[in-house]
């Protein structure tokens, strides 16, 4: 199944971003605002070719959530990109909003803090998220592996809506690379 | 047209007058996104309609919200109330919302301010920021002052054939809200959800 069709797609459609890019559109998510991360950057930067969807930043992780709550609410899917340290700022939002209102809130957060970081502070706030996502027992799951992507991603994207609960993937360094220190 | 005027030359409006003069100019299922707290009471107290939506917390998202439901749906023109204290949350969101620049979204700001709710404690910036100003510094350039209530309905009328967003500052009192919204958000989400035509009733 994955590996044959995979086998016939472009090189990118392979990688983890390429893997993320199409399960959403397939999912027919097509709102993306994110706050950057640079391990994030090549999904960005696809997501921001790709016509079939709006990609923008915003200045805060909250902000993004509104958009895509309001955008949910009014007939269109979204998503949010965001940090390990943006989703540190989201507590308020969850419990207020997105939890409350029962809002299929798609979040991808780039996994910093874990397995090489070179930053305390990122370690420290790394260690806040999945205690926050299991204080409001929201659905998370950590992705680690390439083969499992495609379908954790899907089947958990289908949950949030059917379920009308919000879902955190988690891209753990083992799917992406992560970032090393380089200076 | 930008346009910067003097906060000091504007009349002290009533959240509620103002609320309910926007009320009674909806005629095609406008939404209404009212923020927390007094601005989306007197949203409440200005009579319900499937159409609103009143947010329970998440201070500071009333634009972000109505950014997101501007995009989704551009045919259908977005209303935005949110107070001064919550936009000192998200400023960025101006310039968020001034980068997308959809045509459909109105914004109005009820700067009284204060955090009336709280104990009319003045928010940092009552003595010595300009809402109006920051919007427009943000990239937002139709934002203005309303001089008084008549001015306001004008602004709306104008920001409903608008070719990009269109924010609009009103001074008010520091009145409580006069009603208290029904904090029911599965109900105010799901209503606003038929409001917007893509659910129907079970």
């Amino acid at each position: 199944m994955a590996i044959a069709e995979q086998a016939t797609q472009g090189s990118s459609d392979k990688s983890w971003h390429g893997i993320v890019l199409q399960t959403l559109k397939r999912n027919e998510i097509s709102l993306i605002p994110y706050v950057p991360d640079r391990v994030l950057t090549p999904l960005i930067k696809n997501l921001h070719a790709d016509p079939f969807f709006t990609t923008f930043a915003t200045a805060r992780e909250e902000e993004a959530v509104g958009i895509v709550s309001g955008a949910w609410m009014a007939g269109r899917r979204g998503a949010v990109l965001m940090q390990t340290s943006g989703f540190a700022t989201l507590a308020n939002v969850l419990a207020s909003l997105a939890v409350p209102y029962q809002i299929p809130l798609i979040m991808f957060v780039s996994e910093r803090g874990t397995l090489g970081e070179f930053n305390y502070g990122q370690s420290l706030v790394c260690r806040t998220m999945r205690p926050v996502l299991d204080s409001l027992a929201l659905e998370h799951h950590t992705i680690t592996r390439l083969d499992e992507l495609e379908f954790i991603a899907d089947r958990s994207i289908k949950q949030a809506v059917t379920t009308q609960a919000p879902v955190a993937l988690i891209l753990n360094p083992l799917l992406t690379g992560g970032k090393v220190f380089d200076k | 047209m930008s346009s910067n005027m003097n906060t000091r030359n504007t009349k002290v409006m009533n959240r509620f007058d103002v609320t309910s003069r926007l009320i009674g100019k909806l005629k095609h299922e406008e939404a209404v996104i009212g923020g927390i707290g007094n601005t989306n009471f007197d949203l409440w107290a200005a009579g319900h309609r499937p159409q609103n939506f009143y947010m329970l917390g998440s201070m500071g998202l009333a634009f972000p919200i109505a950014l997101g439901v501007a995009l989704a749906q551009p045919n259908r023109r977005v209303f935005a109330l949110e107070g001064d204290g919550s936009l000192l949350m998200q400023l960025g969101s101006l310039a968020t919302i001034a980068t997308l620049a959809p045509r459909n979204l109105t914004m109005v700001v009820m700067d009284n301010g204060v955090y009336q709710i709280t104990g009319a404690q003045p928010t940092p910036a009552a003595a010595v920021a300009d809402i109006v100003a920051i919007a427009v510094a943000s990239g937002l350039k139709s934002s203005t002052w309303a001089a008084d209530e008549e001015d306001f309905e004008r602004l709306i009328d104008q920001s409903m054939s608008a070719s990009g967003p269109t924010l609009i500052g009103v001074r008010i009192d520091d009145k409580p809200g006069v009603g208290t919204t029904r904090r029911d958000p599965v109900q105010i989400r799901e209503r606003f959800m038929h409001g917007m035509g893509v659910r129907e009733p079970l």
